[in-house]
């Protein structure tokens, strides 16, 4: 039961997959202008991710490993096409905002390295929690960052006023820079910033995931 | 002519894939501590960008659009674009491995420097993103090449740039806690400012 807790729960802080394993960063950088599209965008992370964890782990002890990366991207592929058509049919105003973001949760890092990293190893319940944690972890970042940006930057939240904006009449003189690219980037620095901090463990030292890329090192790449 | 200059000054500056729409975040900040490293994945890019973007709006032009099918027989009302992700997808895995096996059959050198960067392109979000942008703006086949080159140029830059900078960080005084990922993505985001001076620019 405590191994399960821990599957399900480590993700979140302990070891967020945005924060400390640096996957999945594209899409949270992207959606989190408003917290409607940062919430709509992990439901639908967190089932593309729980189908494909579950289905390559039933499938684990067929695919062969040669062909493994072409195998995960088809099962992702058409989960994720499930997940578009659906957002299309019944949410199509927030599908026309999250635009190219929902098709580039094929290669959203986060999906590819749980399959390679647990759900090719374990069996599929141990693989669902996994799924279920870690977009929980990619989902606190997404709003995180989300709340900030659509408060400070539109004074609003969910779309309804919070801070009544100067054009509209009120006193808040909205945070243009906000809504912009780059406050995302600097956001989720403070936000990995805080979360070190309060948890010193996790400050790099010399060895980082990029070294995996480099020549030189001796692991298994592909 | 001008318009494909203004079309790929577009792509390289003012739409930067990394800066602009965040695309291919995770091998740009995993693989940007070296400036030698930077090269080979951002050349590595512009070639499989450049390579499978025209390719990709080929088959959506003539086999997934609505109506595309008209050369065939009753194919005049057959709607395929449903399809498009997993046909993007597959193109761009699949020409990564023919590219893969091609370079280490014929160019060896080249291999060692880029092969090994090639496996991760395939699920690079800057490759799908471009083929994804792609489609949506309707871009005609030699648009999508040049888009597609450009595009990664942009990318190149973006990653060398960061790369250089990361070199130079080491030697100075950051807060423990925000070593690594913390002060790379504050970087990035300055880095992003001044690619915003761009906007606006046009040929």
């Amino acid at each position: 039961m405590s191994k399960q807790n821990e599957i399900l729960l480590d993700p979140l802080i302990d070891n967020n997959p945005i924060g400390l394993q640096v996957l999945g960063i594209c899409s949270a950088l992207a959606v989190t202008t408003q917290l409607d599209k940062a919430i709509v965008m992990t439901f639908a992370v967190m089932f593309v991710l729980a189908a494909s964890n579950v289905i390559i782990s039933l499938l684990r002890n067929q695919i062969p490993g040669s062909v493994r990366i072409i195998a995960q991207l088809t099962i992702i592929a058409s989960l994720v096409m499930i997940a578009d058509q659906f957002l299309r049919a019944f949410l199509y105003e927030i599908s026309l905002q999250l635009s190219v973001f929902v098709g580039l949760i094929i290669t959203n890092c986060i999906i590819m390295g749980r399959a390679e990293a647990f759900a090719m190893q374990n069996k599929p319940w141990p693989a669902f929690l996994d799924a279920i944690g870690n977009s929980a972890g990619y989902g606190l970042v997404l709003i995180a960052v989300a709340i900030p940006r659509e408060l400070l930057g539109s004074g609003k939240l969910f779309g309804v006023t919070v801070l009544q904006t100067v054009s509209e009449g009120g006193w808040y003189v909205q945070n243009g820079f906000m809504v912009m690219a780059p406050a995302a980037f600097i956001l989720i620095g403070i936000f990995i910033w805080a979360v070190r901090a309060y948890r010193p463990e996790q400050v790099e030292e010399e060895f980082h995931v990029g070294a995996l890329f480099e020549p030189g090192y001796e692991g298994d790449l592909r | 002519m001008e318009h494909y200059l203004s079309l790929a000054m577009k792509a390289i500056f003012v739409e930067n894939m990394a800066l602009a729409f965040f695309l291919g975040m995770c091998s740009f900040l995993a693989v940007s501590r070296k400036v030698e490293t930077a090269i080979g994945l951002g050349v590595a890019v512009i070639f499989v960008l450049g390579l499978t973007t025209p390719l990709n709006q080929f088959l959506v032009e003539n086999f997934l659009e609505e109506g595309a099918l008209a050369w065939i027989p009753g194919g005049e009302s057959v709607n395929l674009s449903f399809l498009s992700y997993l046909v993007l997808i597959g193109t761009i895995a699949a020409t990564v491995q023919v590219v893969e096996m091609a370079i280490d059959r014929y160019l060896p050198a080249l291999y060692g420097s880029l092969g090994v960067f090639l496996p991760l392109i395939a699920v690079n979000c800057a490759i799908l993103g471009g083929a994804l942008f792609m489609v949506q703006r309707d871009y005609t086949f030699g648009e999508a090449a040049v888009y597609g080159v450009g595009s990664g140029v942009g990318w190149f830059l973006a990653i060398v740039a960061l790369a250089a900078v990361r070199e130079r960080l080491r030697y100075s005084d950051v807060p423990p806690p925000l070593r690594g990922l913390g002060i790379t993505f504050i970087t990035v985001g300055l880095m992003a400012i001044a690619f915003m001076s761009f906007s606006g620019i046009q040929l």
